[in-house]
């Protein structure tokens, strides 16, 4: 848990406890029985929040940047003229060139395709993780709740930078060159096995909490099987907290990447992310800040939109908030 | 409460074992071979290997080399690296850096958090509301050691020369420490900020404020005795569980600013191989960091007396 | 809350708070010697690996300490290595095999015993004897008996415990015979595994350990792991390497970074080396102005090529690489002017040094490359491996950009987490393509850039390179007694391997280091050490 904001992991304990309430209220507007949904009540107070706007806009410019990076540049971003050495950002290269000669605009908007992957698949991979045992915790057995409840709580003890480091260390055997997919799932792999447990707290309580509404039990009373009512009548409502953690987490783990590449044991080289770039920035940010200060910027703003969509998202389906 | 506190810590136990065995085991089992690069360009003499592998149990399975080890913390020793170097004198050198500056970081962070958050909160919807509203965002965002170089470097000798950045390896200064404890505190002031705006937010419409006021007691006296104390409870939580965070030690603040905490020992540690050093501080911190979250949870219980526990 | 909070107090261990003095001490005192003899200088240092014995001390973070607590039978001059008596009073030999050595009388350990032959000859033996596993035990492997006190090969048991070529004559007299005739002998025992070791040491290693005992010029005071190592004048100290200051404060960083901003702050005295943000730019001379240093430093960065990767022993592929690699370019810009490009595999300063010993593939030539590349028929990628920490990635990166574009072929930069990881993979003969092979030598000579480099089966033959011819050369250069004729059979050894390219030379490193505003001098020596005998603080 040091650093909180690199880790990410202060990021997701906070988002973990925002999304705390969410799962005791997501129903209540339901109960009500309005005529509208809560996903439509949500959909209508977002749309015309600026900030969810300017962060979805932002979140797509990045996707696209990742997906087609050469609609937005032409150079290549492995090609090194030492002429250029660091250059300071001019007309040619609008954020100048590193050491290498490379051009920081290339790389800039080439590294926004790792960088999403690690914060899109370690997402992914916490919260399925993380829903699994948390679902099938909060419907097993009490001795096998808790003991899944300390096994989280023994990844969730290791400080995350630190855990991350020496699952890193440990596996990334440096006598071959592994390649740039074998890096990047390291990475995501050692992200998500420090970061399941806050994931399975939330779908453990908003399961608990969905077991005890009036129609699930209803539906068990009528003989349902515990793989319908897990997937028609439980999953349905817990979505919405865990939607709200996915998000700010996704933002976490792309800020986390960083953290990871600038102690040297994250992303390295094949692999150009925003991560890398400020890594090998370090020694050179006196002489030439332009190397760390765009990265930076990079990962800042889509952490940024990823957060403010979050919580958006959240105070949308709060009704509290309204 | 007695026995609450007992069921936790007997809860305590299974998850430190499981806890430092993980690292322990990720730590020694590594398929690196120990000595390289022990020896500089060279490698190792092999009487030098054996010697070592005798002193490290290196020869024994896995799991008795742990409980060997796990027997010889129980006692306080926590052995020696291979240059011969105490673990326990190495952790106690640390420590008190890492303790000054997580108390640092976190009253900087209680101050300028609350402060914000009481402003915003009592005054929704102003320009100062949204000052802080996106500042907060921007700060959490920002990775911290890219707040840590920007802000070593122009406000330290080379830039505005505000900070002498400079901190002592050994019992440095609390004010050495200020912009290390900015850095290190600069992402949970933003959420004390948020969690104080909305607490305050929050209770500002509860009955029993209404009635202070109906009262007629002075606002002051509403805001400072009965909505403050209220909204406070949740903040001081979140920074209790900070608190066992920050003692952690911070790798990376550390490390940008070359302070000698236990974050630096473990992570010079893990470069260079001294296994013993890294399951060592692990330990220590794996404990420190359980205490302090079941402390905050009697804390929690203290303060609020709605929550009861069997 | 009241007890919760003494609770949490409870928590927090309390831990013993050393507390140092502060440096300097505002106390003046008028010194003839146009310094503060009473002053504390401060120089960078960082964490020893090993226990600070002489023979356990195989790397900069321990040496610091070492080499000013045990003096030497001889020193090096700072500038170009050649030595001259420091504990010895004379060394002579007729054959360069057996060397009879006197000491100097009324020279004293810190501890007020007087240094002896005999705590040489103990010293020697300790290092060696395979059973106390010191690291630079195999600095004595050219005595004669060294086999017998660590037999090679594993699980072999020594059969002595001390080495039958040391011999004590007098209180002031011993008698060393060696293997065969090693005309470098009497420069390998200024190296740190040839420190004398007091009685004190025998009687109990372990409290000697906690509080070593040297015979140098600076005594130890106390050592806080990852701090400060803190060492004082030793006043009866007899050698002409004395200091003018009372305290050394050896500060242990982990970054350079900021070990550089203390130097300009002046909360640092003396840096042998500085961070690669300070070079870029020529940075540090705007910082420090007449206080940076300069040095010649006895070391090589090649780029080895080694023989077991498949496809790799080809002369052809050997040239072209050597060919494209645009030297000039890369030690201006990604080098930022702290090095320089070399020609040959002994860098300039060294006695016996000749220029142009690679002059026909050692020179940045596109054309002639790819002409090479074309014949040699090589197909597939390139790597460059080499730890990535410490600024080593940015120029073999640039190198192998630098081979691209000459090539055409692809080039990678692959990079180890450290230096531990990376010496594992070079050490197991595990690489994959081309690696870093810097070298930094023992001591000035000619023989420590040959020896234990290319030398069949030689332990930082990371190319793993043999050729008999090579070795054959090497040895009569070992045998030959006069140092003159020596230095000559090595040069010859030299251009052999030239002819090989077994790896490729670079660059070698310019020392440059430099001092605070506290200080009025200081030197830096070949060796990247601070010369402590000329530092001086300013009063």
């Amino acid at each position: 848990m040091s650093d909180p904001g690199a880790s990410g992991a202060g990021l997701e304990r906070a988002a973990a406890s925002a999304v705390g309430d969410l799962s005791h209220v997501d129903d209540s507007s339901q109960k009500q029985g309005k005529p509208r949904s809560l996903w439509s009540d949500a959909w209508g107070e977002l749309r015309r929040k600026p900030t969810f706007i300017i962060s979805l806009v932002i979140i797509f410019i990045v996707v696209v940047m990742a997906a087609f990076p050469s609609l937005f540049t032409s150079v290549d971003p492995r090609a090194a003229n030492l002429d250029n050495y660091l250059k300071t950002p001019s007309a040619d290269a609008w954020f100048g060139y590193d050491v290498q000669g490379y051009d920081v605009y290339a790389r800039a908007i080439y590294g926004a395709r790792a960088s999403l992957l690690v914060g899109l698949f370690s997402t992914l991979l916490t919260v399925l993780i993380g829903s699994v045992v948390g679902i099938f915790a909060s419907y097993a057995k009490s001795w096998v709740d808790s003991l899944l409840s300390r096994f989280g709580d023994i990844f969730a003890g290791v400080p995350f930078v630190l855990g991350a480091i020496v699952i890193l260390t440990t596996f990334n055997s440096p006598t071959e060159n592994p390649s740039a997919v074998r890096i990047i799932t390291q990475v995501v792999l050692s992200i998500a096995v420090l970061s399941w447990p806050v994931s399975m707290r939330i779908m453990r309580s908003a399961t608990l909490v969905a077991k005890q509404q009036d129609y699930v039990k209803a539906a068990r009373g009528l003989g349902a099987s515990p793989l319908r009512i897990v997937f028609r009548h439980l999953l349905p409502n817990t979505v919405a907290p865990v939607l709200v953690y996915a998000t700010i987490a996704l933002g976490a783990f792309i800020g986390a990447e960083a953290t990871l590449a600038f102690l040297g044991i994250g992303l390295r080289p094949p692999v150009v992310s925003w991560g890398v770039m400020i890594s090998e920035s370090r020694d050179y940010f006196q002489a030439a800040p332009h190397m760390l200060l765009f990265p930076a910027g990079f990962v800042t703003i889509t952490v940024l939109a990823f957060v403010i969509l979050g919580d958006a998202v959240r105070d949308a389906l709060d009704p509290k908030s309204r | 409460m007695g026995r609450y506190v007992l069921r936790r810590l007997l809860q305590l136990i299974p998850v430190f074992i499981g806890t430092t065995f993980i690292i322990y085991a990720l730590v020694w089992a590594i398929p690196q071979d120990p000595f390289a690069g022990k020896c500089g360009q060279r490698p190792c003499p092999e009487a030098y290997i054996s010697a070592m592998s005798d002193k490290f149990n290196f020869d024994d399975p896995l799991p008795l080399q742990y409980l060997k080890y796990m027997g010889n913390v129980i006692t306080g020793d926590f052995g020696d690296t291979f240059s011969g170097i105490s673990v326990g004198e190495q952790i106690s050198t640390a420590y008190p850096t890492t303790v000054k500056l997580a108390i640092v970081a976190l009253l900087i962070e209680a101050l300028i958090g609350i402060t914000a958050g009481v402003l915003t909160g009592l005054r929704k919807q102003g320009f100062l509301d949204n000052l802080v509203l996106v500042s907060t965002l921007f700060l959490i965002s920002l990775p911290v050691f890219v707040t840590g170089f920007v802000l070593r470097l122009y406000l330290g000798p080379q830039g505005l020369d505000l900070f002498d950045v400079g901190v002592d390896a050994t019992d440095p200064t609390f004010a050495q420490l200020i912009l290390p404890g900015f850095v290190l505190g600069s992402t949970s002031m933003a959420y004390v900020a948020r969690l104080t705006r909305s607490s305050i937010a929050e209770n500002r419409h509860a009955d029993y404020v209404r009635t202070a006021i109906a009262k007629g007691q002075p606002t002051r006296r509403v805001v400072g005795v009965h909505l403050l104390r209220n909204s406070l409870i949740p903040v001081i939580t979140f920074l209790g569980t900070d608190l066992g965070s920050l003692m952690g030690g911070a790798i990376v603040t550390e490390g940008v600013f070359n302070i000698n905490g236990i974050g630096g020992l473990i992570f010079r540690g893990i470069q260079e191989k001294e296994g013993i050093t890294v399951t060592g501080v692990v330990t220590m911190l794996v404990l420190v960091y359980l205490l302090m979250s079941l402390i905050v949870d009697l804390l929690y219980a203290v303060l609020d007396p709605r929550i009861r526990y069997e | 809350m009241s007890r919760s909070r003494s609770v949490s107090w409870l928590a927090v261990p309390v831990a013993l708070v050393m507390t140092l003095s502060a440096c300097g001490g505002g106390t003046s005192s008028d010194s003839a010697a146009g310094g503060n003899e009473d002053g504390t200088v401060s120089i960078y240092g960082t964490e020893p690996k090993a226990n600070l014995l002489p023979a356990n001390t195989t790397e900069a973070g321990g040496s610091k300490a070492v080499e000013a607590l045990y003096t030497r039978l001889v020193g090096f001059q700072p500038e170009d290595g050649k030595t001259f008596n420091l504990a010895a009073e004379s060394i002579t030999t007729a054959d360069a095999k057996v060397y009879s050595i006197k000491l100097k009388q009324g020279w004293k350990f810190h501890d007020g015993t007087e240094v002896k032959a005999k705590n040489f000859v103990d010293a020697w033996n300790y290092g060696a004897y395979a059973p106390n596993a010191q690291q630079a035990s195999s600095f004595f492997a050219q005595i004669q008996g060294y086999d017998d006190v660590a037999p090679a090969g594993e699980g072999a048991t020594p059969t002595a415990q001390k080495m039958s070529g040391l011999e004590v004559v007098g209180d002031y007299e011993f008698k060393v015979t060696l293997k065969g005739p090693f005309s470098v002998f009497t420069s390998q025992i200024g190296y740190l595994p040839f420190a004398p070791l007091p009685d004190a040491f025998f009687a109990d290693p372990k409290a000697f350990e906690a509080k070593p005992i040297g015979n140098g010029p600076m005594k130890f005071v106390e050592r806080t792991p990852n701090a400060l190592i803190k060492l004082e004048r030793f006043a009866d100290y007899q050698g002409e390497d004395k200091v003018h200051f009372k305290t050394l404060d050896i500060k242990i960083y982990s970054s350079q970074e900021t070990a550089y901003q203390d130097l300009v702050g002046g909360k640092l005295d003396f840096m042998e080396a500085l961070p690669p943000s300070a070079k870029i730019g020529d940075k540090h001379k705007a910082d420090l102005g007449d206080r940076v240093l300069n040095a010649n430093l006895l070391g090589i960065s090649t780029i080895a090529i080694p023989y077991y990767v498949p496809g790799f022993n080809n002369l052809d592929l050997r040239k072209a690489i050597a060919l494209a690699i645009n030297r000039e370019q890369i030690t201006k810009t990604v080098l930022a002017n702290s090095y320089t490009p070399v020609d040959g595999w002994v860098p300039p300063g060294i006695e016996g040094y000749e220029a142009n010993t690679c002059a026909d593939f050692c020179k940045y030539d596109k054309v002639k490359a790819k002409e090479y590349f074309t014949k040699s028929g090589f197909t597939g990628k390139l790597t460059i491996q080499s730890n990535a920490d410490g600024g080593r990635k940015e120029p073999l990166e640039a190198a192998c950009n630098s081979i691209k574009d000459a090539l055409g072929v692809d080039c990678e930069f692959v990079g180890a987490t450290n230096f531990g990881a990376f010496r594992q993979i070079v050490d197991g003969k595990q690489l994959t393509g081309l690696s870093r092979s810097d070298w930094s030598a023992d001591y000035p000579s000619i023989e420590n850039f040959l020896n234990p480099i290319f030398k069949t089966g030689a332990s930082s033959n990371d190319s793993a390179y043999s050729n008999p011819a090579v070795d054959a050369q090497l040895a009569k250069a070992d045998s030959t007694a006069d140092k003159n004729e020596a230095i000559k059979a090595y040069q010859e050894a030299h251009k052999l391997i030239a002819k090989d390219l077994p790896s490729i030379p670079v660059w070698t490193e310019k020392g440059i280091g430099g001092y605070s505003k506290n200080l009025s001098a200081a030197k830096l020596t070949f060796k990247r050490d601070g010369q402590l005998s000329a530092f001086r603080v300013k009063a």
